[in-house]
Formats: structure tokens, C-alpha cells, sequence
């Protein structure tokens, strides 16, 4: 479903993303972790188009996306939710997922209809899928910021991708919201069928649901494969935590 | 409980109703009370057809002001210089200040911020330069004095209007423009393209996320709003009687941008009740003392401290607080 | 020969205009590229600094050598006035919207132009030249008055001492740090709220300074606060906001579009420098000099 090779990028001098060889298969979850710094979010970037690659290139589904626009991307079933929480913060919960239902299916340059009118049924039916059924109308900047993160994973999901690609899902969160967040993602990936690909700092949630997992570190993959062969690779064990045993939390 | 009259009621669009009261106003006001209307009514359109960039799509524009001038000086030559009649002179504004719009926004919406800010100060100065030289077509610093009157003759057949003036019929006229307009750009705002704009004001990165072109729909909502502007314009320069060069001058484009945020960025009615506020205290203010610009310049200051949302802004609060003390209903 | 003096009294001219217009834009970019903010008001500092130098005139008139004191007291002037209002209500609008910022600068250009002409009236008013820059001296055929070749030079001068301040004393360096992460240096203890103040008030001051002493070359009328800031924004577009350097080649270059322009084209001299301005916006926004802003 996605497949990356030979992904680089240099900004100057410093090497973000170094030669990096990627695939996932359909259905798969997978997960990409590493140190801070290791170029996690960079190589997201470069995946979803935010940056040009300097060398390498993305496939997904067979088509070649590398470098192409983040606007065209999203209509080619990649669809991702970020690092820092990013909704429309002055729109309702409601006008949040219809803007992206909407615009998903090209209805944007419509200057005629009423969008309050527009799209009711499939907004509110994903709402129900990520549990925000009942804060329908509240302004999204006013959420808690796990209901936030759910908004955001409803957005990414309005454009029906086939590859979701997820940038620390559970960052900020307490023990029982990742729990929560991590049951979330797993059921709607069932159920759409989704291809997930996340990046985690918190091990037990990786490991909880991850089917492959790749380790990088400064700029490039050092380890990839199921979860236990990473975590049993000495190499992987020595960058992380010099020789601790994995799949504690962090 | 609602009964079935009042909720008639409120589905007449505020339009129509604010369109109906301000078609009294020849009736029941003075001569001057026309005239304010009408700079009221025009002002409204071109602070609402800024707000499609501010309030709507987050583009802080500094040079709006150019596509009113276009406006302006298409509809003064066409009627002028080519006796062309209204009918065809409002239109060609209105395209003309949006082909100027399409080509000084294509390059525009290619920058952020203060670059874009900057941008839009630049080419609304270079029609300023242009329309302050091209003594030729433009009538140069001398401008374009004694634009005709719209051919007005029409509206004798109607029962109404017939007895008015001239400047009351063009008042008319004004009106029923400049609330099709409004009318337009509402449904523009309420569309979907109009809650895409909102995503890019909110978050253009994400709004590029969900699939949108963002360059493209702002250029788009600055074709828009750069239209009704020329029609403003047009308007303008009918009712002052004379197009000049001084419509194009910077400051201009700060004084919309102030009846604007004035009247509030987040209401659809804000800027108009901007526009209205600011003529009316002009006006007001110009007949005790000179010194209009430091009264402006001193709302200005206590619009950013205590009221950034505005008037409309101001009330909206207000009202909200009321009906939180009055209490009840649970669930604002 | 004739064509070489026309050819470098234009070039002279150029070249005073721009030194006049770095004096002043060099203090606008100083503010945007530390504060991010671009102060439209600083064309009305410039124009309180003229109607205070001719006033100081006034004041000191039998007095020796009073065009430089009234200078001084002018640029000191306008100082206070610029820290006044970045302590009072600049400081309370940074953490808003960059229109938020514009539109409280332009507030004061609106209340200072008024206040200026509640003092002053709208007469034309000026100032003459300090006799010891009375006259003039012959280069290639053109006579280029003292006073002019004096601007030359302090506009340089100020250049070359800015430069060295800015990368050679340790302010300078809290300057330049505050221009890369101001959060940072607040982290690291320093005293950002009294560095912005410092600033503005520098800021002023060069404003100020150059309003007094374009007197005895301009009148000074209302309205010259408004026509200032416009070429003062092309200057610094051109050159890079936020850069020193950039600023002074900015005021060169378009001193001498601007007298090459008269020269070649009078009409169309209005419409090049705008021109010029929205061609470097769209080719290369950071300027000649900038850098790229995130």
C-alpha cells in the first residue's frame, strides 16, 4: 500500500532523512519509532508532500506521490493527522468534519448551496465513529485536548483514505485517554480497513497493536521487521536505552 | 412557543428587511439624511466585500482600495468620456475591478502575512500613480469631475417613485444594487466555498490537508471581493459626482479596513454597521472640529483594547451575558 | 561634458535622497527585524522630529552653533516620545495578530499627524541651513552643497556605526539574538521588555534625528508624514526587512531609480518605484539582502 525507497532529504547540510526504505502492506499497521530527532516527522513530511525530497520517492497504492502537493495527495488516499493538534479551531465540531467532507468530494468551488445543509448525515454518523457524536455543535477550539485529537483523526477520515499516517497519536495523553485513543484507532481501522502507519514515543502502545515496526535514528531505518525481532536487536536496544529491556513504558 | 407568524418572521432574510427600512429614508428624512444613506449604503458594500478577505478567509489586505478605484474609473469613463449607459458601465466595473484583482492576486496570494500585506499596499499604489498621471484617460490629478447620473427616466413608470429627485432615485438605485450585493456575498459565505474560505482563515495548512488548493480559493475570494468593490466604486463615483485620484490613496484603504474591524470581522453585518457608525460620527465630528483623524485614530486605539470584536462584537457578548444571567436554559 | 555633470548631479542627488531615506528606514527595519512589528508611525516620528527641531530653532535662536543643539534635542525628543509608546501601548499588543499591531501604528500616525497640526498649524515651516554648511563645492561640473555632502557622510557614518555596534558590542549581540528567538533570550534571563524599549527608542531617535535635519533641504508641511513611510516600506522591501545592510543598499538603489527615473521617464517615476517594489515582493519577498522569513 505504501512503499518508500531511497528517501532522503538534506536541508544544507544536515541530513534529516537518510536512504530510507520503506514498506507497508495493506491492512497493515505499522509503526515507525526512534529517538528524538531521529527524522520521524520529517520523513512523515516528505511522505505526505509537505517537503520535497531531495532524493527517493513514495509510492502508494502504486502511484507515484513523491513530492507531489499535500492538497492533490489527499484525494490519492493518504491521509494524515499531526503532531500538534491541528482542527479549525473556531468551527464547530461539526463544520470541522463537513468542511472535509466536502471538500473531499470537489463540492468546494459550490458558491450556491447552503453548507449547513449539505453532508448532515455522513458528518454526523463519522462524529458518532470517533465518539464525539454529542458535542456536535461545540467550537472546536474549546475541546479537551483528547477530544481534540479525536476531532483531528474524524478530519483525516473524512477524505476516506485508503493509508493513514499518524504523527504520535497519544502524545500528551494520560494512561486511561491513550488506552481509550489507541481502542479508537484500532476499531476504525478494522472496520474502514485502513493501512495505519504511526509514529510513537510511548512504547507499550506501540507494541500493543503495531504488526511491524521501524527503528530509525538520526536520519536513517536501523531496524525493521515484527516487534519482537526489533525487540530483540542489539542495535536497536543500544540506541534507545544502551541495553534496557524493551516494551516498558516510557 | 413559537407561534407560526413568528416564525415567518424570522425567515425573511435580515436583507430584505434592513433593504425595506432603508428604502424609507426619502420619505421620512431630509435631503442629507439621503446623502448619508447613500455613502452608508456604499460604504457597507465595499467594508462587506473586504471582509470576504478579513473576516472570512484571514487575508489582511492593504490595498482593497485599488479595486474600488478601478471600479470608479471604468464606470466614470465608460458614462463620461463614452456615454455609456449604467446598465453597461456597472457591469464592466465590476469586471474590470476583478480582472485587477485576478492578475494583482495571483501574485499576491503567493505571500504570507506581511509579505502579502505589503504586496497589496504596492499595486494598490501603482493604480494610485497611474490614475494621478494618465492625464489622458484618467483625467490625471484633475480627475474625471461631472460623471452623468445613471439614466434614471425608468423609474418614473413606477408609482412610488416617481415624484423624487434625482438623488433620491439614485439612492434607490444605490440600494437595490448594494443589497443584491450584500445578498450575494452572504450566500457566497454560507456555500460551501465559502466554510472552505473559513478553513483557510482557521488553518491553512490543514485546509491543504483535507484537499484544498489553497492559493486557488484565496485568489478566488479576492476576485470576489475585488468585484463588488469596483461596484462600490462605480457607485461612488456617480454619487460624489466626479471620480478622483484621492479615492485610491492608501489611507483609503486603512479607513475601510478601520469601518471593518469597527463594525466586527466576525459578523456578516459588522462591517456594514462599521460603515454606517463611521460616516454617521465623520460627519458628526467634521461639523465641531478639523481634527477628524485624531478622533478616528483615538477609536481606533480603544477598538483594540477594549472592544477587538468590534460593535457587533460587543453586542453579541453583551447579549450572551444577558442570557446567561437570565438563566435557565442550560447549554450556552 | 555637459551629459557627464546633468548624469552625476542626478547620481549626487540620488545619492542624497537615499542617505536621508537609510537614516530613516534603518531605524523602521531595526524594529521589524527585532520586533516583528512594522511601525507605520515612524514616518510621523520623523515628521515630529522636523517640527521640534524648528522649534527648538525658535527657541534657541541667538544661541551658537543652535541647528546642531535643536538636532539633538529633537532626535532626544522624538526618542522619549518613541519610548513612551512602545512602554505604554506597544508592549501590550505583541503577542496579537500582525493587524492588530499595524492598525495600532496606524492609530498613532492618525492621532500624532493631528497633534502636529493642532501645534504647528499647516503653514509650511523651515529651518536654514547651519552656516558652516552654507555653501557648496564644484566635482565634475556640478555644484553639491555642503549640506547635502554632510547627509552623505553621516549616513554612512551611522551605517558603519550601527555595523559595529550591532556585531561588536555585547547589546548589539542581545539585539541580534532577540531578532533569532526573543523566547530564547528571555529564557536565558535578559531583560527582553527593556530591550524592545531600548530599541523603539533608537528607532525614534534615528527618526527623529532625520526629520531635523531634512529641514533645511524640505519645508516642513503636514502630510510628510504619510508620504515618508511609503518610500521608507519600498526601501526596506527592497533592501530585506529586518536587514542593516540591506536597508542602506535599498536607500542607494532607490535614490537612484527615483532621480534616474525623473530623468528618463518624469511621469512614470511615481509608478516605478512601486513598480519596483511589488517586483522584488514577487520574485524575491525577503529582498535583496533578507532572509527568508518562516
Amino acid at each position: 500500500m505504501l512503499e518508500v525507497r531511497g528517501l532522503s532529504k538534506s536541508f544544507g547540510g544536515f541530513r534529516a532523512v537518510s536512504d530510507v526504505d520503506l514498506a507497508v502492506a495493506e491492512g497493515e499497521i505499522a509503526a515507525v519509532i526512534g529517538p528524538n530527532g531521529a527524522g520521524k516527522s520529517t520523513l512523515f513530511s516528505l511522505i505526505t508532500g509537505h517537503l520535497r525530497p531531495t532524493t527517493g520517492s513514495v509510492f502508494v497504492d502504486g502511484r507515484d506521490v513523491t513530492g507531489v502537493a499535500p492538497y492533490k495527495i489527499c484525494g490519492m488516499g493518504l491521509g494524515r493527522s499531526f503532531q500538534r493538534t491541528n482542527i479549525f479551531p473556531k468551527l464547530t465540531v461539526l463544520e470541522n468534519v463537513r468542511a472535509a467532507l466536502l471538500a473531499h468530494r470537489g463540492r468546494g468551488p459550490n458558491l450556491w448551496s447552503r453548507a449547513s445543509r449539505l453532508c448532515c448525515g455522513e458528518a454526523e454518523a463519522l462524529l458518532g465513529s470517533i465518539g464525539l457524536a454529542g458535542r456536535a455543535h461545540v467550537v472546536a477550539g474549546t475541546l479537551s485536548y483528547g477530544n481534540q485529537k479525536q476531532l483531528e483523526l474524524g478530519i483525516a477520515l473524512a477524505s476516506d483514505p485508503k493509508i493513514l499516517l499518524l504523527d504520535e497519536p497519544t502524545a500528551g495523553m494520560s494512561a486511561s485517554e491513550t488506552h481509550e485513543t489507541i481502542a479508537l484507532i484500532g476499531r476504525i481501522a478494522r472496520e474502514r480497513r485502513l493501512t495505519l502507519l504511526f509514529t510513537e514515543h510511548d512504547m507499550a502502545v506501540v507494541f500493543s497493536i503495531a504488526q511491524r515496526i521501524a527503528v530509525m535514528h538520526q536520519g536513517r531505518v536501523i531496524a525493521h521487521g515484527d516487534p519482537n525481532a526489533v525487540r530483540a536487536d542489539a542495535h536497536v536496544r543500544r540506541v534507545y536505552l544502551g541495553d534496557a529491556p524493551m516494551g516498558t513504558r516510557r | 412557543m413559537k407561534t407560526p407568524a413568528t416564525a415567518l418572521v424570522r425567515r425573511i432574510p435580515l436583507v430584505i428587511v434592513v433593504f425595506l427600512a432603508a428604502l424609507t429614508i426619502p420619505w421620512i428624512g431630509s435631503r442629507y439624511d439621503t446623502f448619508l444613506a447613500t455613502q452608508i449604503a456604499i460604504s457597507a458594500l465595499f467594508a462587506v466585500s473586504l471582509n470576504l478577505l478579513l473576516g472570512t478567509t484571514g487575508l489582511v489586505s492593504f490595498g482593497h482600495v485599488a479595486y474600488f478605484g478601478i471600479g470608479s474609473y471604468v464606470c466614470g469613463i465608460l458614462m463620461k468620456t463614452y456615454a455609456m449607459p449604467f446598465s453597461i458601465a456597472l457591469p464592466a466595473a465590476a469586471l474590470g475591478a476583478a480582472f485587477g484583482a485576478l492578475v494583482f492576486g495571483f501574485f499576491c496570494v503567493r505571500l504570507t502575512k506581511i509579505y502579502f500585506a505589503m504586496l497589496t499596499l504596492a499595486f494598490s499604489q501603482i493604480i494610485w500613480a497611474i490614475c494621478f498621471k494618465w492625464n489622458d484617460v484618467t483625467g490625471g490629478d484633475q480627475g474625471l469631475p461631472d460623471v452623468p447620473y445613471p439614466d434614471l427616466g425608468w423609474m418614473s413608470s413606477v408609482p412610488l417613485l416617481d415624484g423624487l429627485r434625482i438623488a433620491d432615485q439614485f439612492y434607490v438605485l444605490t440600494l437595490i444594487v448594494v443589497m443584491l450585493s450584500l445578498a450575494a456575498i452572504q450566500r457566497v459565505i454560507a456555500s460551501p466555498f465559502g466554510l472552505m474560505l473559513t478553513t483557510i482563515r482557521e488553518n491553512p495548512e490543514r485546509a491543504a490537508s483535507i484537499g484544498l488548493n489553497v492559493r486557488g480559493y484565496e485568489l478566488a475570494a479576492f476576485v470576489i471581493a475585488g468585484g463588488f468593490a469596483g461596484i462600490a466604486g462605480a457607485l461612488f463615483g456617480i454619487f460624489n459626482r466626479g471620480v478622483f485620484a484621492d479615492f485610491v490613496y492608501w489611507p483609503k484603504s486603512a479607513e475601510v479596513m478601520i469601518m471593518t474591524i469597527l463594525g466586527g470581522i466576525d459578523y456578516f453585518w459588522g462591517p456594514a454597521v462599521g460603515a454606517a457608525t463611521l460616516v454617521l460620527l465623520n460627519q458628526k465630528i467634521t461639523s465641531y472640529t478639523e481634527y477628524w483623524p485624531f478622533v478616528l485614530g483615538s477609536i481606533l486605539l480603544v477598538l483594540l483594547f477594549v472592544f477587538p470584536g468590534g460593535i457587533v462584537g460587543g453586542l453579541a457578548t453583551g447579549a450572551n451575558w444577558l442570557r446567561r444571567k437570565k438563566g435557565g436554559r442550560a447549554g450556552a | 561634458m555637459d551629459d557627464v555633470s546633468l548624469l552625476f548631479g542626478q547620481f549626487l542627488g540620488g545619492l542624497t535622497t537615499a542617505m536621508f531615506l537609510f537614516l530613516i528606514a534603518s531605524g523602521l527595519s531595526l524594529v521589524f527585524g527585532v520586533m516583528r512589528v512594522l511601525n507605520f508611525a515612524h514616518g510621523s516620528f520623523y515628521m515630529v522630529g522636523a517640527y521640534l527641531a524648528w522649534q527648538s530653532v525658535q527657541w534657541l535662536a541667538p544661541m551658537l552653533g543652535n541647528f546642531w543643539l535643536a538636532a539633538l534635542a529633537a532626535a532626544l525628543g522624538v526618542a522619549l516620545l518613541g519610548g513612551l509608546i512602545e512602554r505604554l501601548l506597544l508592549r501590550h499588543i505583541y503577542g496579537r495578530e500582525e493587524l492588530y499591531q499595524l492598525l495600532l501604528t496606524y492609530a498613532l500616525v492618525l492621532i500624532l499627524g493631528d497633534a502636529a497640526k493642532a501645534l504647528w498649524g499647516t503653514q509650511q515651516l523651515s529651518v536654514s541651513r547651519p552656516p558652516i554648511l552654507a555653501g557648496g563645492i564644484e566635482v565634475l561640473g556640478v555644484t553639491l552643497p555642503l549640506y547635502n555632502l554632510f547627509i552623505m557622510l553621516t549616513g554612512v557614518a551611522i551605517a558603519v556605526a550601527g555595523w559595529l555596534v550591532l556585531t561588536r558590542s555585547s547589546a548589539g549581540r542581545m539585539v541580534r539574538a532577540a531578532a533569532l528567538d526573543r523566547e530564547m533570550l528571555g529564557a536565558l534571563g535578559a531583560n527582553v521588555g527593556a530591550l524592545y524599549t531600548g530599541m523603539f527608542a533608537v528607532s525614534s531617535f534615528l527618526a527623529g534625528l532625520s526629520g531635523a535635519l531634512v529641514t533645511p533641504i524640505q519645508s516642513i508641511v503636514p502630510g510628510m508624514d504619510v508620504e515618508i513611510i511609503v518610500e521608507a516600506f519600498i526601501v526596506v522591501v527592497i533592501g530585506g526587512l529586518g536587514s542593516f545592510w540591506g536597508t542602506f543598499w535599498g536607500s542607494v538603489i532607490y535614490g537612484q531609480v527615483l532621480s534616474f527615473g525623473i530623468l528618463i521617464l518624469p511621469s512614470f517615476s511615481l509608478f516605478s518605484v512601486f513598480a519596483l517594489m511589488a517586483v522584488i515582493l514577487i520574485v524575491r519577498p525577503w529582498g535583496l539582502f533578507g532572509r527568508p522569513l518562516r
